[in-house]
């Protein structure tokens, strides 16, 4: 996947987090007990640890794994 | 009495694993390394659980609940959401980068890194006072959450300053005895008691009140509630801002200094894909449970903090200044789940409980270990004490200053009359997303300098310092924002309830703008570190001085 492309996942997943359509709405009421805006901020959430989780498969910093055998020079 | 009992055993296991990490470290034998950093040796499951637990601190279950108790539901959107997703970023992309540098170069702080990256020395113990200045705000919640929750849970037997002493006490002791080690396994503990938390809670005090369903319909019939289950008591530019607030949590130095513990750099990946699953169980119990307390109106408390707000809408503005302010003190919601707990569970549960509670509010021995870290390594070892007086001396300076931290923390506590929340938002959160600037320049621009690192770092402590005095000159208003400058009918600085505005924005908005701002156009004037410590941070390619 292209770096591109993740920057701009990442960056729709910030944008997201503005839910202005759910601000003043109360229903759809979540398992009985969870306003719309609440509900959506929780499922959003949930999304995140996938964003992540994606994040981690195809843009792990593997390069700095050879810092695993210790230091070069202690200052 | 029973769970004051409960809660006293859970002290006391809290002093025992910080006795053990002692055992342990004095085995190990690995000098400053080892007592601060725990010999960069934390394995997977306590980096994950401590990390985490790190992060959440007293402000996590008593200042959300008591925020959501007066706001609503936007609580979780404001921190725990926003929180969800910016922390895991800054911990995959910035976090493995400290770990790396740390490994490769042997750097024990944020500061010793900022040196060498940028070649500079006075400039770093300029850094060191204004992180260590805006850090003591975050270990004064510690000790007021402390004394708020051993008051509630022992119905007022325990005064507040003996139980913020308490708290102080214990915390001290384990980090003194058991560094980093004893505090990472601390953590752990007390991240594991608080994950199960949010379910107890969730179901006994949902049993207590009949169920949740009800209290919901009941305040959606109340229109003075239903409110409190949209967002329409805060502006969507005022919920946008806190977007900007978790970017300090990779900017607080004990956040930093423990990504340099993890043996691996792949215990970042647990870290990152967990934390936003742990946000939501943490963070959802206690925002939800602090939204139907408004419901809880058979907890006598609770129905005063009901009463006192609804006095302070209807009657504030013919009120003196003093009278609104005690009627805050009275609508404050800080305890608010102490008090159902309290209420709706059974005496041990109670006690269970309130350790879960106490659990949170003693995050702060991670900010206590931190500065004294930062102190030992960035002013005494950089200025020689180290050199001079040896390791050992050092390690012993550290505990000193372990004490003599925590004593100052409490004796402000007792003196701080601001809610949690309000204190934690304003002051740390606020200064170190302005900080934030510096770590992602000296990780990823070359052009960075000295030179921008001390602009930025003067400007979040002075605009920090601003915040607090014109929130100390003008008070809260009883009814909408007063607006104090409006150059040509535009609103640049309000003041409401919630403290200061900046175009409707949090002051951590422009914070944050202007120290990136200050870091390109200071760098771009000022000459740059020589390319062979380019090369070192920047090792794909070697950049000549521009």
């Amino acid at each position: 996947m292209s770096r591109l492309l993740l920057i701009l996942l990442v960056i729709v997943f910030y944008a997201l987090h503005q839910d202005i359509w759910f601000w003043r709405t109360i229903t759809p009421i979540g398992f009985g007990v969870l306003p719309a805006g609440l509900l959506y901020h929780v499922v959003y959430t949930f999304a995140i640890s996938l964003l992540v989780w994606l994040l981690v498969r195809v843009a792990w910093p593997g390069h700095l794994e050879d810092d695993e055998a210790g230091p070069e020079g202690r200052r | 009495m029973i769970p004051l009992l409960i809660v006293a055993g859970y002290l006391v296991t809290v002093i025992y694993i910080g006795i053990f990490a002692f055992r342990r470290r004095t085995r190990a034998a690995g000098g400053a390394e080892e007592f601060f950093l725990a010999g960069r040796s934390i394995g997977s499951f306590v980096f994950v659980l401590s990390l985490f637990g790190t992060n959440m601190t007293a402000f996590s279950i008593l200042g959300s609940s008591g925020h959501a108790f007066t706001n609503g539901i936007v609580t979780f959107g404001l921190m725990a959401s926003s929180s969800a997703l910016i922390i895991p970023l800054s911990l995959l992309f910035l976090g493995t980068r400290i770990w790396a540098l740390g490994r490769r170069y042997g750097f024990m702080t944020p500061v010793q890194m900022f040196r060498d990256r940028w070649e500079c020395g006075h400039i770093g113990t300029v850094i060191f006072v204004v992180q260590a200045a805006l850090l003591v705000p975050y270990i004064i919640i510690g000790v007021m959450g402390g004394g708020t929750t051993l008051r509630a849970i022992s119905g007022g037997l325990v005064p507040f300053w003996l139980g913020g002493g308490v708290v102080a006490l214990v915390v001290m002791s384990y980090v003194f005895f058991g560094g980093m080690r004893g505090t990472a396994l601390v953590n752990t503990f007390q991240t594991l008691l608080f994950l199960a938390f949010g379910v107890v809670a969730l179901s006994v005090i949902g049993a207590g009140m009949g169920g949740f369903s009800s209290a919901i319909s009941s305040m959606i019939d109340t229109p003075a509630q239903a409110v409190l289950l949209t967002r329409e008591r805060v502006s969507p530019w005022f919920f946008f801002s806190y977007t900007f607030i978790p970017l300090s949590s990779i900017a607080f130095p004990h956040i930093g200094i423990f990504c340099l513990t993890a043996r691996k750099l792949s215990h970042f990946k647990q870290t990152v894909i967990l934390y936003p699953l742990c946000m939501i169980a943490i963070w959802l119990p206690c925002v939800f449970l602090g939204v139907v307390a408004n419901r809880a109106t058979d907890v006598p408390a609770i129905k005063t903090k009901i009463e006192a707000r609804q006095t302070l809408a209807t009657q504030g503005a013919t009120l003196t200044a003093s009278e609104r302010d005690e009627l805050r003190r009275a609508a404050s919601g800080d305890d608010v789940m102490l008090r159902l707990v309290e209420h709706y569970a059974p005496f041990w549960l109670a006690g269970l409980l309130g350790a879960c509670v106490m659990a949170a509010v003693m995050a702060s021995d991670s900010q206590i270990l931190a500065l004294s870290t930062m102190f030992t390594e960035d002013v005494f070892a950089y200025y020689e004490g180290k050199a001079r007086f040896g390791e050992n001396v050092q390690v012993q300076t550290g505990r000193l200053f372990v004490v003599l931290l925590t004593i100052v923390a409490y004796l402000i506590a007792l003196r701080v009359p601001q809610s949690i929340f309000d204190l934690a938002s304003q002051f740390a959160f606020a200064g170190y997303a302005a900080l934030s600037p510096l770590l992602i320049a000296a990780l990823f621009w070359r052009g960075s300098t000295k030179w921008g690192a001390l602009a930025v770092t003067l400007w979040a402590g002075l605009a920090v310092a601003g915040i607090a005095i014109v929130q100390s000159i003008v008070p809260p208003p009883p009814g909408p924002p007063i607006v104090l400058w409006a150059p040509g009918g535009v609103e640049v600085f309000a003041r409401g309830a919630g403290g200061l505005t900046v175009l409707g924005f949090l002051p951590v908005v422009p914070m944050t703008v202007v120290s990136v701002l200050l870091m390109w156009a200071v760098s771009s004037m000022t000459r740059k570190p020589a390319p062979e410590t380019l090369a070192r941070y920047f090792p794909a390619s070697v950049p000549t001085r521009g």
